[in-house]
């Protein structure tokens, strides 16, 4: 008998000694074994750590099978396996180190290893590594992508033994940026973090942000006595100072433990509350403490019969302030480090700051071609014709609903805003034409009552399309190709949809200066403008000439609204939103003039944006501030930017 | 000349003794005193209309007698509204507040009762302060004095801006419709300290008057905007009747002529555009009290266009015309939107007024505009027949007086 | 003769345009003046820069006995000083009736305030009915002025004008479109006028020019061609140059 124990005994040591030597990986694991099977995120890490560490050729097969729940514990030996459910029912069993199947077990004779989600993360951070050298290409970028959002200090030194055999261009270059981003980080010589700092001191990705935030974090500490020597200290702050309010310092000390809260008027009340007794606190009648002074004599006398303790007054909170230092300490202890995070940031925030100045050029610009889009045709009617035509906003809108129309018949995006683009101008100089035959032509020379009569027209259309379209926003969808933005880098981009607008706005542009430059009907709009008796006289018939001018600047708007749908809801108010805008272009811009429109469009978009970057949460203001900037501009220039001056301009 | 102003203007004498049955009449037949045939909702609809027609009488001094077409009176008219609305509120929001804290255990301090005001007031935007611009709202007097100083003072600001760079036409309709926009977008924001696009409510409670009923509080205001309309209509008469009223047409007519005879155009056409954005004010702080509820969007350009589209239609240059157009779309405009118009059949499709009801006005705007520019008061000329001769040089009205009748045409 | 008007090395431009250049001219107190000019001559530029409707970009423009700067003024200030201004087309208040249109122009205070509580008094009402006679519209007194004809409503302007009671009239072509029994009437109430105040007339017409019987300047491309009797102006080269030789 005690022979037979002895020989288990010898067998068993032999066999940890042999697992040791043969099967290193099963050694690993059952050095670990209770935490792995306990399988507790709190406890689990060293577990993990020891098998992605082991520098096993199997590891990374271990971590994913155990990852995938496919680790079972062999009951009988307490060994473990990978073990996949065979045909026969039974589970097939293949050994951790050499990978070759060693066998079949019921099911009942196994446990199955189940981490939970949280462990599995934590192995997926460990897979990282492995997954950095995978020979595959996609896996190898899986890996990168997962660490660039979860970075640890862990993968640093598995990135840097991937990089050199990394073959792929691009996936190098990742590697190599992730990897000064690790350094800058985590790795533990100061020095060579500083190089990495420096090296991307100039670099604008918000990745290189993040990572340097967390270097630059601080935090006040208060200390009792005088500053330990051995902290990263960023700066020493006096209380009552802007960094640092009396209240706040008290608050802090509050918060450690070294102080009192103060009173606040709350608690008085709540303590005298508690303390009401037959009509009296501390003997003084309820119907007295309608103010704070006498609520506070109260307390004091409740302070005095000792029932609740003394609050600490605003003197006291200065001398109790006043024993303690405080300081805004890094939360990295290396100061080298932290001192050139603190240049490469104010280095990079200047560049950001340019960046975003281009980026709100940009997107002042973007809206700038909205507005002159909107704004050309009323330049037209308003401006070269002095009609004003208060129905311009739903001409937009109608060109709008008419790229929404062509939508629904047409389901290929690009073919049919390539159709709804002629169309648009089809439908909208039609209704342009119809409008000034039947109504406006009537009531030249009389302005104000053309005014009234085209904003008839517009809340009839503006009703008309609710009853056809219903009040929901209709969808215009953009094509594919206008998807997306050009990025220039992490602060800077454009959306397609916008460059496409100001190429649009551009086209206009250059097609009116076409018109009126070039042609007979240009040639006779500006003759019938200057003079319509004389142009008459010469055989051009003014009727004509207005009505296909006014065609024309309406069907501008068509196009206009076709282009406007596309990033804005179609509703049967999207043109009265662009209305006042418009009229606020051409008159800034200065009437009777296309370059007056441009100059006024640009000045409104740049301006607009410019106010929202001030403020940014709340564009409303920022139209508002627009409008009383329009009103007061044109105090200077009454006639707008590009004012036709003297006689010309006529009183 | 030697005729008393009564005599020169039959009119005001006339209206006033309709204002004055209609008033008699709504009484009597109304809940509150009366019979009972009206209902409390339907008296305040004819009060409000009575507000605006008061407003309308101010749009046609601006428009139909000084040519400036002003697309900013409705905001003035729903500044005027704000500004009661800020004591209203405030007031009866102080009475709930103090009622449930003397039930608290100990009796509230008055920063209690203004903080627990505030949250009252102000939770719905997410805040519990009170902004500077309700500084008064404890006070009637004052706030009544803001009715008319808020609107007035704005007036003056912009038109000083605007008449003193010869901004004039449709420059200046457009100016002002800006300046309504920007106005209404500003208390659309939640940080305008007033509320926001909730705007403020619970107007129609008189605060210490919980024990009034509606039907009796219809009446006053029902009163009190007959006599406001009554005292604005006598006003704008005086006015307009007299020299300062023949200087204001001629600077409709002839901007030019009227300041080469030595008259400072700027400050008469600043003086009737604040004169009647006050007029607008207090027909607002009438109104609002009626409706119950004022938010941003009463503000919006579109009222302050309707407020022209009423005038139109009456016609302008009249005041009586202002007060038809306005009582005459404004009743139709709530019959017609409220559901009350039966519906139209014609066998293929069924008109619903709801939605067509606004159509129809927009196109009756047109024709109104084309074929009967002097609206429904051009009817009492025709009744009168003294209808002026056609002659030629015939002026064209308000807008391009100077250009005779053959010109225009061309 | 003691000086009204002294207009001084005036120029003005628009748009690169030189409409009026280094422009003098100076009139004296109850004078007639006749100035002509063929067109783009700045015969009507000039009227606006003394009343204010056009700022010269230099020059000065001095007034009275004082010598005031006009400059400095605005429109409603230089018809306040004593400067009326008759335009081109008839300009009364069409809507309003004759007795109105007068009333209006009345010299009386123009401040708001004292307008707004004006009633008229006998002596306003005499002097209206007095001025109406005077021009010859005393029978449509209470008609609408739009209703009144073409020749009608220029005397009513005229009228107007008197009823400010300037020192100065600047009266641009009060003879177009007129009968020759109209410009008869016409003629009297200027001439009438410069009686006691200083009266600029422009005018194209030469025979009605040379009724006025008075001194005469002519403009050229923005500045003085010539100045003096009609006689000796028509006899001077320069003006039969400008006006025959093209």
């Amino acid at each position: 008998m005690l022979r037979a124990v002895n020989i288990f005994v010898f067998w068993v040591l032999m066999a940890t000694a042999a697992l040791a030597q043969d099967a290193p990986m099963q050694s690993v694991l059952q050095d670990h074994r209770d935490v792995i099977v306990k399988s507790s995120r709190k406890t689990i890490a060293p577990a993990i750590d020891a098998v992605a560490t082991s520098g096993l050729a199997q590891a990374q097969q271990v971590l994913e099978a155990w990852q995938a729940k496919n680790m079972w514990l062999r009951k009988e030996d307490d060994l473990f396996f990978r073990a996949e459910k065979a045909e026969s029912g039974l589970y097939a069993l293949y050994d951790l180190d050499t990978g070759a199947q060693v066998g079949e077990a019921e099911k009942r004779d196994l446990k199955q290893i189940k981490p939970n989600s949280g462990i599995r993360a934590m192995l997926a951070t460990a897979l990282v590594q492995f997954q950095l050298s995978d020979p595959n290409a996609a896996n190898r970028a899986a890996a990168l992508q997962s660490l660039e959002r979860d970075p640890s200090a862990a993968a640093l030194e598995p990135l840097r033994a991937s990089i050199p055999g990394e073959e792929n261009t691009v996936l190098k270059a990742r590697k190599e940026r992730l990897e000064r981003l690790l350094t800058m980080a985590y790795d533990p010589d100061d020095a060579a973090r500083v190089t990495a700092i420096e090296s991307m001191s100039d670099d604008l990705g918000v990745d290189v942000r993040a990572t340097l935030n967390p270097i630059l974090q601080a935090r006040v500490q208060v200390f009792e006595g005088d500053i330990p020597e051995d902290l990263n200290v960023k700066a020493e702050l006096i209380p009552g100072s802007e960094a640092l309010s009396l209240d706040q310092a008290y608050e802090l000390l509050v918060s450690e433990g070294f102080a009192t809260k103060p009173l606040t008027p709350e608690d008085i009340r709540k303590a005298l509350i508690a303390h009401i007794d037959g009509g009296r606190v501390g003997g003084v009648p309820l119907v007295t403490l309608d103010t704070d002074a006498a609520r506070a004599a109260a307390y004091q006398s409740l302070v005095e019969q000792g029932q609740v303790v003394p609050g600490v007054t605003s003197d006291q909170i200065g001398e109790i302030v006043a024993q303690y230092q405080f300081a805004e300490v890094y939360l990295d202890p290396s100061h080298s480090v932290a001192a050139a995070a603190e240049q490469a940031m104010g280095s990079i925030s200047t560049r950001v700051a340019a960046g975003q100045t281009l980026d709100l050029v940009l997107d002042g610009l973007s809206l700038a071609s909205i507005y002159f889009l909107a704004a050309i045709g009323l330049a037209i009617t308003f401006g070269v014709m002095g009609v004003i035509n208060m129905a311009h906003g739903e001409f937009i809108m109608m060109g709008a609903y008419t790229g929404y129309v062509v939508q629904q018949v047409i389901p290929d995006h690009t073919t049919s805003i390539l159709v709804a683009i002629p169309l648009a101008f089809a439908v909208t100089f039609g209704a342009g034409v119809a409008m000034e035959r039947l109504v406006i032509r009537h009531l030249y020379h009389r302005p104000l009552e053309t005014l009234l009569a085209t904003f008839g027209i517009s809340i009839a259309l503006q009703q008309l399309a609710k009853n056809i379209f219903g009040t929901q926003a209709r969808p215009l969808t953009a094509p594919g190709w206008l998807d997306g933005s050009l990025v220039l880098n992490d602060v800077v981009s454009i959306s397609y949809i916008r460059i496409a607008i100001f190429v649009l706005a551009l086209f206009f542009l250059v097609v009116f200066l076409f018109i009126m430059k070039r042609t007979r009907l240009g040639l006779e709009t500006r003759a019938v403008t200057q003079n319509p008796r004389m142009a008459a006289s010469m055989g051009i018939n003014p009727g004509r000439v207005n009505m296909l001018a006014f065609g024309f600047g309406s069907g501008i708007a068509g196009v206009a609204g076709v282009a406007i749908g596309l990033f804005a809801k179609v509703t049967s108010e999207l043109g009265s939103a662009y209305i006042v805008q418009s009229f606020m272009t051409v008159v800034v811009g200065g009437v009777g003039n296309i370059w007056g429109a441009l100059a006024g469009a640009t000045m409104i978009g740049f301006f607009q944006k410019g106010v929202e970057w001030l403020n940014p949460s709340n564009t409303l203001a920022a139209q508002t501030y627009m409008i009383i900037f329009i009103i007061i501009f044109i105090q200077f220039r009454p006639r707008g930017i590009i004012a036709l001056k003297g006689r010309a301009a006529g009183d | 000349m030697d005729r008393s102003f009564f005599a020169r203007n039959p009119s005001v004498l006339i209206f006033i003794s309709l204002l004055a049955l209609f008033t008699l009449m709504v009484t009597v037949l109304a809940e509150g005193f009366g019979i009972g045939v009206i209902s409390t909702s339907f008296v305040k609809t004819l009060g409000k209309t009575l507000c605006l027609c008061l407003v309308a009488i101010a749009m046609d001094l601006i428009w139909g007698y000084c040519g400036i077409l002003s697309l900013g009176h409705f905001a003035f008219f729903g500044l005027g509204g704000y500004m009661i609305g800020m004591w209203l509120m405030y007031e009866r929001t102080r009475d709930i507040v103090v009622t449930s804290l003397s039930e608290a255990p100990l009796p509230p301090t008055e920063q209690e009762v203004i903080d627990a005001i505030g949250t009252q007031i102000f939770g719905v935007v997410g805040s519990n302060k009170f902004p500077l611009v309700w500084a008064f709202a404890d006070s009637l007097v004052l706030q009544l004095a803001l009715v008319v100083l808020v609107p007035g003072l704005l007036a003056l600001v912009f038109g000083w801006l605007a008449f003193r760079s010869r901004v004039t036409g449709v420059y200046l309709s457009i100016l002002t419709q800006a300046m309504t926009l920007a106005l209404a977008l500003y208390l659309f924001q939640n940080d305008s300290g007033l509320r926001g696009n909730n705007g403020l409510s619970g107007l129609q409670n008189l605060p210490g008057l919980e024990a009034v009923p509606q039907a009796t509080i219809s009446l006053w205001f029902l009163w009190a905007s007959a006599l406001a309309l009554g005292l604005g209509y006598l006003l704008g008469a005086w006015v307009m009747s007299g020299k300062f009223g023949s200087v204001i047409k001629g600077i409709r007519d002839d901007e030019a002529r009227v300041r080469f005879l030595g008259y400072s155009v700027e400050r008469y056409k600043l003086a009737v555009f604040t004169l009647t954005a006050c007029i607008a004010g207090i027909a607002g702080a009438l109104y609002y009290p009626q409706a119950g509820i004022i938010n941003p969007a009463e503000l919006a350009p579109i009222a302050s266009i309707y407020l022209a589209v009423w005038v139109a239609i009456g016609g302008r240059g009249r005041l009586y015309g202002a007060v038809v157009g306005a009582a005459l779309v404004s009743l139709l405009s709530s019959w017609f939107t409220g559901g009350l118009a039966p519906d139209l059949p014609l066998g293929f499709y069924t008109i619903k007024w709801v939605d067509w009801w606004q159509i129809v006005l927009g196109l009756s705007f047109v024709l109104v505009t084309l074929f009967a520019p002097t609206g429904i008061g051009g009817l009492v000329d025709l009744w009168n027949e003294r209808r002026a001769p056609d002659r030629h040089g015939a002026d064209l009205g308000p807008d391009m007086g100077s250009l005779r009748e053959k010109e225009a045409l061309e | 003769m003691t000086t009204l008007l002294e207009v001084s090395g005036v120029s003005v431009s628009f748009d690169g345009f030189r409409a009026i250049n280094n422009l003098s001219f100076q009139i004296g107190k109850a004078e007639m003046r006749a100035i002509i000019g063929p067109n783009g001559a700045g015969k009507t530029t000039f009227m606006d820069i003394v009343t204010g409707k056009t700022k010269p970009d230099e020059g000065r423009v001095l007034w009275g006995d004082k010598s005031q700067s006009l400059l400095a003024l605005n429109e409603a200030q230089i018809a306040q000083a004593g400067v009326g201004r008759k335009f081109q087309k008839p300009t009364v208040f069409e809507d309003q009736s004759v007795a109105d249109n007068l009333l209006l122009a009345l010299k009386k205070p123009r401040s708001i305030l004292s307008v707004l509580f004006f009633r008229p008094s006998a002596p306003d009402r005499a002097r209206v009915a007095e001025l109406a006679e005077h021009i010859g519209l005393k029978d449509e007194m209470d008609r609408k002025s739009g209703e009144l004809s073409h020749g009608q409503k220029q005397w009513l302007e005229i009228g107007m004008l008197l009823a400010q009671e300037p020192q100065l009239l600047l009266v641009d072509e009060p003879a177009a479109g007129m009968t020759p029994e109209e410009r008869e009437h016409t003629t009297r109430i200027l001439v009438e006028a410069a009686k006691t105040r200083a009266v600029v007339v422009v005018e194209h017409d030469m025979e009605f020019v040379r009724r006025l019987d008075c001194k005469v300047t002519v403009l050229h491309e923005g500045s003085v061609l010539a100045e003096g009797s009609l006689d000796h102006v028509t006899a001077n080269q320069d003006v039969i140059d400008v006006y025959l030789g093209r």
